[in-house]
């Protein structure tokens, strides 16, 4: 098996939480990983992406080829677009469809979400209502997580092992809201892919 | 032991503290500053009280870490590639006059500037001094570097250079930890001379040094970390430098490569290795990660012998990081293509936080300077450096750590009035203290604006050496104290502020400005740890 993806956010969106989550959960199956992160000057409000590979077999490079991508995993709508060269052709465009807007040249988020449903295979998510009604937006990235874990070749119960790992000192209510969010946006996809 | 999921610089940290460290010495810089934090975070590093709190500046750090050497114990020096610039001075000598207890000094590049101003290769550095070079091509190796670069530096009697670049630096893969060793015991050189450089004795180190080299080539012909993989197509061998090794494989996933490859993490050049690929391939193709080093010395000056192909003559572009596609395209190998991106999508470039001080600094400077007209602030390496882009555009240069003080002196020796430096807290003590004498000895006529957030930002808010010292600093170099003028960086503040900038951009000779409020990122920091 291979999973490829490319996260993709805005600098202080937390798509390291992501990551970390996934390859704790690759980690505890035995996988391979690899996951390259942007740190440095773009954290500041910048564009942020990290390559995240998981494989049975020895991966060789730390960044994704173009157009080898299985999915890109987006917190933020117009920031999952910037990757597409990177799709490949059966991959999956998951995002968030809340815009982050901190740049005054900001396109119209309507002429965004016409680019994405131009796609043969996206899920565009509110994950930041579905957290919120859960009970904190703060766990819309596990909502993302859980929106892409359907187009993954890792089992949903290691993702949630995964999510229970990264959250334990924080203790059972922090956990317990984190796995609710990962459900729902898993639930989410399968109902809407 | 299962594998732990480590970024390069985390390898390279537990790597050091396995391997026997007794000391890291750093100054924040990206990609290099998660080294220290890894190990400033420790277990281990805490147990037994290693060395790991940051230094003023790269030199400081570099010099701090030769002395820990020459009591017989093992250090660890951190930095960016633009850091070996500051520490070139002990870097240089200190392949002169060799080591005591293992030296590594790691630096991370940054090629394609991701977060620099240049994209400098430091193999050129190691190559300058003559010391070994050990560079990486994956987690593991960047572990293992670390924990045996001591053996090899107490082997050669020779400083070390671990050389990885931003990629390699900020990807995490699992990593197996190896025996954790003891720390060497303190001793001093048995020859009491061998640190002392004057002329006479530094001629025969020199000489030493030079004999030293045909040693150092075998060690890389032999090193495991240069692994010669023959291949059936001899009509081009591929040589590889540290991550471009899987840039390279990348392109052979799921199936075997036809041509010799020469992979080289260790260096010098192993010559023998890359002479047995010139005997048996009628060309070759060179993937380093930065410059062309081993391309322009292998690459025949009268273009007759063995053709080599790579960053010189385009075959891989010549500047910019690398990776599988690049590497693709010079292979003639045929890339599957994804959608382009659409044009909707615009830059987001990184800029100041939103309610972040230095924005309230620049408004109002923007407002005082409109009396005076554009290009008369010189700037400096840190977040502020963001004020060169929109919506402020105030700032006219950062070159290098410090170098706001002292351009803005030079301009002002020119003739330019009003002439206006300004520079981050801990910039300042990195490098700026000294400009700040030149420019009180002569008393000339700056401004200089000390934007204290009371943290190093960019790179994560570590703490700052200047914390709590900046008026002393200034009062003790000579400035006046009349003209070191405290501002708090707040809107509410607008007037006030403009009115103190105004006035001591007016002031003929020198004043210091210090407009300060803690970065907003580690106040939010501080206030998560406290919970």
């Amino acid at each position: 098996m291979k999973t490829d993806i490319i996260l993709a956010g805005v600098g202080g969106q937390g798509i390291l939480s992501i990551a970390a989550t996934l390859g704790m959960a690759a980690l505890a199956d035995n996988l391979n990983i690899k996951q390259a992160e942007t740190h440095g000057m773009s954290q500041r409000g910048g564009a942020v992406v990290s390559h995240m590979r998981i494989s049975d077999k020895k991966i060789a490079s730390d960044l994704i080829p173009l157009g080898k991508a299985d999915i890109i995993l987006s917190v933020e709508p117009m920031e999952s677009l910037r990757y597409l060269p990177f799709l490949s052709e059966t991959g999956y465009l998951v995002t968030n469809i809340t815009s982050f807007i901190n740049i005054p040249n900001y396109p119209d988020p309507e002429k965004v979400m016409e680019q994405i449903r131009k796609l043969p295979h996206y899920v565009a998510i509110d994950a930041d209502q579905i957290a919120k009604e859960i009970g904190n937006a703060r766990a819309s990235n596990m909502v993302m997580l859980g929106a892409a874990s359907p187009f993954t070749d890792i089992h949903f119960d290691k993702i949630r092992n995964g999510v229970k790992a990264i959250f334990e000192k924080k203790g059972e209510d922090v956990i317990d809201l984190n796995i609710r969010a990962l459900e729902a946006g898993y639930e989410f996809s399968l109902q809407n892919k | 032991m299962q594998k732990q999921l480590l970024l390069g610089v985390e390898a390279i940290a537990q790597g050091a503290v396995d391997g026997g460290l007794s000391g890291v010495y750093a100054y924040p810089g990206t990609p290099s500053t998660e080294i220290t934090e890894y190990i400033q975070e420790n277990t281990l590093a805490e147990e037994r009280n290693i060395h790991r709190l940051w230094s003023t500046n790269e030199k400081t750090a570099y010099e701090t870490a030769l002395g820990m050497s020459y009591a017989g114990k093992r250090a660890i020096v951190c930095m960016k590639h633009v850091g070996l610039n500051v520490a070139a001075d002990a870097f240089m000598n200190s392949a002169i006059v060799g080591i005591k207890g293992g030296l590594i000094v790691t630096v991370a590049d940054d090629p394609s500037m991701h977060s620099s101003q240049n994209e400098q290769d430091s193999r050129f550095y190691g190559r300058f001094a003559m010391i070994p070079v050990l560079e990486p091509s994956n987690q593991q190796e960047a572990y293992d570097m670390a924990y045996e670069g001591f053996q090899l530096s107490e082997k050669t009697g020779s400083p070390v250079m671990l050389r990885i670049t931003t990629r390699l630096a900020h990807s995490r893969s699992g990593v197996e930890r190896k025996e954790i060793l003891d720390e060497n015991k303190l001793s001093i050189p048995a020859d009491h001379k061998q640190f002392v450089l004057l002329p006479a004795f530094a001629r025969k180190k020199y000489r030493d040094l030079l004999q030293k080299q045909d040693e150092l080539v075998r060690l890389s012909d032999e090193s495991k970390y240069n692994d010669y993989i023959p291949g059936r197509d001899h009509s081009l061998g591929v040589i590889t430098c540290g991550i471009g090794y899987n840039y390279f494989m990348e392109n052979y996933t799921g199936k075997s490569c036809p041509f010799p490859v020469l992979k080289i993490s260790q260096y010098p050049v192993p010559s023998a290795l890359v002479k047995k690929m010139e005997d048996e391939c009628d060309e070759i193709l060179v993937i380093e990660e930065g410059y062309p080093l081993v391309e322009e010395m292998i690459k025949d000056f009268f273009g007759k012998g063995t053709p080599v192909h790579g960053r010189l003559d385009g075959a891989l572009p010549r500047d910019g990081e690398l990776n599988p596609d690049l590497v693709a395209k010079a292979l003639d190998l045929s890339l599957p293509v994804g959608q382009s991106v659409p044009a909707v999508v615009v830059n987001r470039p990184p800029a100041l936080c939103q309610g972040c001080g230095h924005q309230d600094v620049y408004a109002v400077m923007n407002e005082v300077m409109k009396d005076y007209g554009k290009g008369r602030v010189f700037s400096d390496i840190g977040c502020y450096t963001l004020g060169a882009l929109p919506p402020y555009e105030t700032i006219s240069s950062c070159v290098d750590m410090g170098a706001s003080i002292t351009m803005a002196k030079g301009a002002a020796d020119a003739g330019l009035t009003p002439s206006i430096a300004v520079i981050g807290d801990s910039t300042f003590t990195h490098s700026g203290m000294t400009g700040l004498l030149d420019v009180v000895n002569e008393n000339t006529n700056i401004t200089i604006f000390i934007l204290d957030n009371e943290s190093v930002s960019m790179t994560g808010g570590q703490d700052s050496a200047a914390y709590g010292k900046i008026e002393s600093i200034c009062a003790g170099i000579g400035v006046d104290p009349a003209h070191i003028r405290v501002v708090v960086p707040l809107k509410k503040n607008h007037e006030e502020m403009a009115r103190i900038f105004r006035e001591e951009i007016e002031y003929k000779g020198v004043s210091v400005v210090i407009p300060r409020r803690e970065c907003l990122q580690r106040a939010a920091r501080r206030k998560r740890n406290k919970k």
